[in-house]
């Protein structure tokens, strides 16, 4: 029974026609999907950058706004995935029936999936990749180090995607959405080291937060990456990131066939 | 020739309720194939078992001799489906529904373009081929469809429901184009609940219920061993009723009616018009509804 909700799936590259058809989508309403990553960095900067960071100076060495700066990305990371994979995929699932249009071709429902997480993660990418030069421009970030986030974010993309396809998977409606919304993605914006130094929080909060939100550990490596203070500690993050989102890539996978095979 | 689809006690269960219950047909290379029946009967779930959408609970299949459960890959290049749902991609317009659908079939960019040309002009879609799909109407999404569960030239057309919901010139079309087709050689399943749908496609058919497949056989055998050739109708009043039980005359109820079923309809006619005093007497062909409602009785469906 367990065993069966880890089980490897049988994957071909048709995974890549279904990425395919999103990235399509997303190309053909292009206008609207590029203000997002261009307005959130301006908006994250000055607000809490200049306005917050004026009051707070630096946080050890480092100036406010290059703190935060690192964990913008973070975030965006895991919105475009965790949103793409869950209020979108669960749309293209329930009100479009794309899914069972796709399963009735060649392509398998465990393609179909891949090809969402895939698209989930090419989506935090695509977004990390525009946020930079607007990173770049208020001189918050390394170069060309940074340059290492877009890549990065593929799989911290990757994560955060597997991740909200386990709720896309056994959610009763669109509505019950919202639960990991407000009761994980929410949290997690707010305590995974993105705006103040995980240090702060008594030792308990600190553990639970290296051991169970996804988030620190990608906050961790972006900032390590936008600050060119590449530790040890980041060798830990990306290996619990590889862990995690290889153990929540097979749990979701077969999580989805179980609700769409009848 | 070996059937293309050959189905032996196939079951589907959810549950304890048995959706399809220990069904045996073969269809033939080259026939049109009609699954009728009423709501809840089965022929949806039968269909998404044939296609690799649903596993079977027990029994034998094999599409094109190879097994859903283990080749549905294979099998799923091989057939084209033509969904109950709706289930274009609102997101592309009516020519790049194809073109992404080909792509799932991985089919090369070149020929799949070529082909998705030739598909609308044979759903008469040509003029549509830039608009969004959800300016189509019904009829002409039902087309397009069709036109997308051939763009892989499959082998078999599966077809679940093809005209549902359509008037009466989307649904001509659509049959014209299924005639066409299998003039062409395909071979083709469908489901319907539309009695005329079956009686003008169909070579063979199936009539079934609760799950289970009453009867099989061609729309006129099946008229014929179950009905007879002809039925005649007066209205259901009690001088009739009397009269028709002196004459000892079998006859049926069918809401304000009573139907006789007999070979000679116009003797009977004669009869009832003449001894019977009846008003209204009907004359007329037995046809597949006769069958239908005969078998699966006049209680609603839900």
């Amino acid at each position: 029974m367990i065993r069966d909700l880890f089980a490897i799936p049988h994957i071909t590259g048709n995974a890549w026609t279904v990425w395919r058809r999103n990235l399509d989508v997303f190309l053909k309403t292009w206008r609207v999907n590029l203000v997002p990553p261009f307005v959130e960095p301006f908006l994250y900067l000055i607000a809490l950058g200049f306005g917050l960071g004026g009051f707070v100076g630096y946080i050890g060495d480092v100036p406010y706004i290059d703190f935060i700066a690192p964990a913008i990305v973070a975030v965006s990371i895991m919105n475009s995935a965790f949103f793409e994979c869950t209020y979108g995929s669960y749309v293209r699932m329930y009100y479009g029936k794309t899914f069972d249009a796709i399963i009735a071709t060649p392509v398998s429902i465990e393609e179909v999936i891949t090809g969402e997480l895939l698209w989930g993660a090419t989506r935090s990418m695509i977004y990390t990749g525009l946020m930079l030069p607007v990173l770049v421009l208020f001189g918050v970030v390394d170069l060309p180090t940074s340059l290492l986030l877009i890549p990065f974010a593929f799989l911290g993309g990757l994560l955060f995607a597997c991740i909200a396809m386990c709720f896309t998977a056994v959610t009763p409606s669109i509505d019950a959405l919202n639960y990991p919304s407000f009761l994980f993605i929410t949290p997690m914006l707010l305590f995974s080291g993105t705006f103040f130094p995980l240090t702060v929080l008594p030792p308990a909060l600190q553990v639970f937060a290296y051991a169970v939100l996804p988030l620190t550990h990608v906050v961790s490596i972006c900032r390590g990456i936008t600050l060119t203070l590449f530790t040890p500690f980041m060798l830990v993050s990306l290996v619990w990131i590889a862990i995690v989102t290889t153990v929540l890539f097979l749990l979701s996978v077969s999580l989805m066939k179980r609700r769409l095979v009848v | 020739m070996d059937p293309v689809i050959e189905a032996v006690d196939l079951v589907k269960q959810f549950g304890s309720f048995m959706a399809v219950d220990t069904i045996s047909f073969a269809v033939r290379p080259g026939e049109v194939f009609g699954f009728l029946g009423p709501n809840g009967a089965g022929k949806t779930t039968t269909m998404k078992i044939i296609q690799c959408a649903s596993p079977r609970t027990s029994g034998s299949l094999l599409v094109f001799g190879m097994d859903p459960g283990t080749h549905s890959r294979e099998i799923k290049e091989l057939i084209g489906v033509v969904p109950q749902e709706t289930n274009l991609d609102t997101e592309f317009s009516t020519y790049e529904n194809l073109l992404v659908y080909s792509r799932y079939f991985g089919i090369p960019k070149e020929i799949a373009c070529e082909r998705a040309e030739q598909l609308l002009e044979f759903v008469q879609l040509t003029e549509k081929r830039d608009v969004n799909i959800e300016k189509l109407s019904g009829g002409m999404k039902r087309r397009l469809i069709l036109a997308r569960a051939l763009v892989n030239q499959p082998k078999l057309l599966i077809l679940d429901e093809p005209t549902i919901g359509l008037d009466p010139q989307a649904r001509h079309l659509i049959w014209e184009k299924l005639k066409l087709l299998r003039s062409q050689g395909n071979t083709i399943v469908l489901t319907t609940h539309y009695l005329e749908e079956a009686e003008r496609l169909c070579d063979r058919l199936v009539i079934m219920n609760n799950g289970t497949i009453l009867v099989e056989g061609s729309p006129a055998e099946l008229v014929r061993d179950h009905v007879g050739s002809g039925i005649v109708e007066a209205e259901h009043s009690p001088g009739v009723v009397a009269c028709l039980n002196d004459l000892g005359i079998h006859y049926d109820v069918a809401g304000d009616m009573v139907q006789v079923v007999t070979d000679n309809p116009r003797a009977v006619a004669q009869e009832l018009l003449s001894k019977c005093d009846a008003k209204r007497v009907l004359a007329r062909a037995a046809t597949l509804e006769d069958v239908f409602l005969k078998l699966t009785g006049r209680g609603l469906r839900e």
